[in-house]
């Protein structure tokens, strides 16, 4: 099967302003299935934002593309003109940030605000329009669409705020979404309402997901398939449950280690210290 | 509260010049720690917040409903709970930042609702807050130095040699390099800042340390240096810990007792390997149950 985006060798450096190159991503290469959800795992440092952000040439000032190629459907995206990139922005391929707080206009009612990403992708006309909008409210909130797209980001609460973004990332049916700790914000029972949400998206309209986080315990029982990037270079990979059950590579085992297990047995179990790792996992220069 | 008014209270050491008065009342199903005094007892806490509309009228948010808990020196209690469930309210009212509407809380041995604000800042230097987001809870523009001597100052008890010392012995306790005094806190990662935190707080010589969140925005492997260096500090001296948190698996971990929250009452309360196994109320099963698989290894069944 063909994949939907394919990553090949990805180099990215930010420039310092003392004019000092750091390597973000050294050599990153992976293909992504149609309807497959990806996990990457990793911890600051490790690249994994600066890749969300470069798939769609979205990196800050001093941020370059050194070499790479990604391709979606019959296009390098980091070859592709300005106007070109921007159909697929939010159209074909959407990203979903971590602060939903901040990521919606604080005085627009929500409903607004993803009519308005339908409407900068294609004009059918008002009626169609509220018509969609409707739609995609009723797809993220099954119960209260209708409340709730009248609502101001401020009435409602952070699970509901983040369900209006991936309203917004998934308004103009793209086939792959790039979602940026989406639920870091989150508590556990509201995390996992939203990857809920994540697996019927997929199920329902067979999205693609690159679901970037640092919390390895999110992908168990969620992702398809898993990354783990340490020091910009994809250092494992594999189906998600063998690599989080049995992982390979020394840095996967020691940053599974330091998670504390909840019903560790022992007589004295959580008077023990948790194994760490030492250094950090920004890549070498 | 309304029993001291009944009895006499009883005369507890907690050093060895230093005798409090102190009714205690129900001490069943505690922890053995080290010493077994209630350092914070707190008594049918109310938090009541007015909520008003534009028309003038709204039913108040009852943000903290009753709440009563008891921490003995040296242990460590964890208050987990879903967003908006009271848990932060909590700590600002046990921190003398937040006057409770009504409730007591006894720390040691004094109701530090009702002191005055001279006495209440005596009381403050004895409980210190640590919060999530470490970048935002230090000054940007101070150095690590004046980070940790802030405290010193406004204690006002040392001069500048003695406060460079307790700076790099402060440093020190925590792990952190001393030549790392002369920078900025954005020069610092993640875990050196949280440490900074830890560090600042511990400058007065406090008792208790409220974590608010504290280790939430860390990477898994930075939790498990600041989760060891917490633990290392309660040996070393003697801390005692209220952790908030919604992170079941580290509370699990760090704490003697969890209490469990569910908007503004505590729903279940005990020890952590009765609450993790035995689990009672709907609320601290459904918080078991968004536990990700992965943390639950080698775990029998969950009993209905």
């Amino acid at each position: 099967m063909p994949s939907v985006l394919e990553i090949q060798d990805l180099h990215v450096s930010y420039r310092s302003r003392a004019g000092v190159l750091c390597r973000a991503l050294a050599g990153v290469s992976f293909g992504l299935m149609p309807g497959e959800i990806m996990g990457v795992l990793g911890e600051s440092g490790s690249g994994k934002s600066t890749l969300a952000v470069s798939l769609l040439r979205l990196l800050p000032g001093n941020g370059n593309i050194i070499r790479g190629a990604v391709h979606f459907e019959g296009k390098d995206l980091l070859q592709a003109k300005p106007d070109e990139l921007q159909q697929i922005r939010g159209h074909r391929i959407s990203l979903i940030f971590q602060e939903p707080s901040l990521a919606l206009h604080p005085t627009m009612r929500v409903g607004q605000q993803v009519r308005q990403v339908l409407a900068a992708h294609n004009s059918p006309g008002k009626r169609a329009l509220d018509e969609r909008t409707r739609q995609v409210f009723a797809e993220v909130f099954p119960e209260e669409a209708n409340r709730i797209s009248r609502s101001y980001p401020h009435q409602l609460s952070g699970g509901q705020r983040q369900r209006v973004l991936i309203a917004q990332a998934i308004a103009c049916g793209p086939s792959v979404v790039i979602a940026d700790e989406p639920t870091a914000s989150l508590d556990p029972v509201t995390q996992m309402e939203i990857l809920g949400v994540f697996r019927k998206l997929r199920e329902g309209l067979g999205l693609a997901m690159i679901f970037i986080t640092h919390n390895p315990a999110l992908l168990s029982g969620f992702a398809d398939r898993v990354l783990i990037l340490y020091g910009g270079q994809v250092v494992e990979s594999g189906p998600a449950e063998t690599v989080l059950a049995s992982p390979q590579h020394p840095y996967t085992k020691a940053l599974f280690a330091s998670i504390p297990r909840i019903f560790e047995e022992s007589g004295n179990g959580h008077r023990q210290k948790l194994p760490v790792i030492f250094g950090d996992s920004s890549p070498s220069t | 509260m309304d029993i001291c008014g009944e009895r006499e209270p009883t005369p507890v050491n907690l050093s060895v010049t230093h005798t409090v008065l102190v009714s205690i009342m129900k001490t069943e199903a505690s922890v053995s720690g080290p010493n077994m005094q209630p350092l914070l007892k707190v008594e049918n806490l109310v938090k009541r917040y007015a909520k008003r509309t534009l028309a003038g009228t709204g039913t108040d948010l009852l943000a903290l409903d009753t709440v009563s808990f008891t921490i003995f020196s040296g242990t460590t209690l964890a208050v987990v709970g879903e967003s908006g469930s009271g848990k932060s309210t909590l700590a600002l009212c046990v921190a003398c930042l937040e006057s409770p509407t009504t409730g007591t809380i006894w720390f040691e041995g004094k109701n530090i609702v009702k002191l005055g604000e001279r006495a209440r800042r005596q009381v403050r230097q004895q409980i210190q807050l640590i919060f999530q987001d470490p970048a935002s809870s230090l000054n940007p523009r101070w150095s690590v130095l004046e980070i940790l001597v802030e405290p010193l100052i406004l204690e006002g008890k040392c001069n500048r040699e003695e406060m460079r010392q307790r700076a790099n012995s402060l440093l020190e306790r925590v792990g952190l390099s001393q030549n790392i005094v002369e920078r900025l806190p954005t020069e610092l990662s993640g875990g050196q800042r949280q440490r900074l935190a830890i560090a600042r707080a511990l400058a007065l010589e406090p008792k208790l340390l409220i974590l608010d969140e504290a280790l939430s925005a860390l990477d898994c492997s930075v939790q498990a240096q600041v989760a060891n260096l917490l633990m290392e500090l309660q040996n070393s001296l003697g801390m005692t810990y209220l952790y908030i948190t919604h992170d079941l698996a580290m509370a699990a971990h760090l704490a003697d007792e969890i209490a469990v929250m569910n908007r503004g009452r505590i729903v279940e309360q005990g020890l952590t390997g009765k609450i993790l196994k035995q689990p009672e109320h709907e609320t601290t099963r459904q918080l078991l149950s968004a536990v990700p698989e992965m943390l639950r290894a080698a775990q029998p069944e969950l009993e209905k």
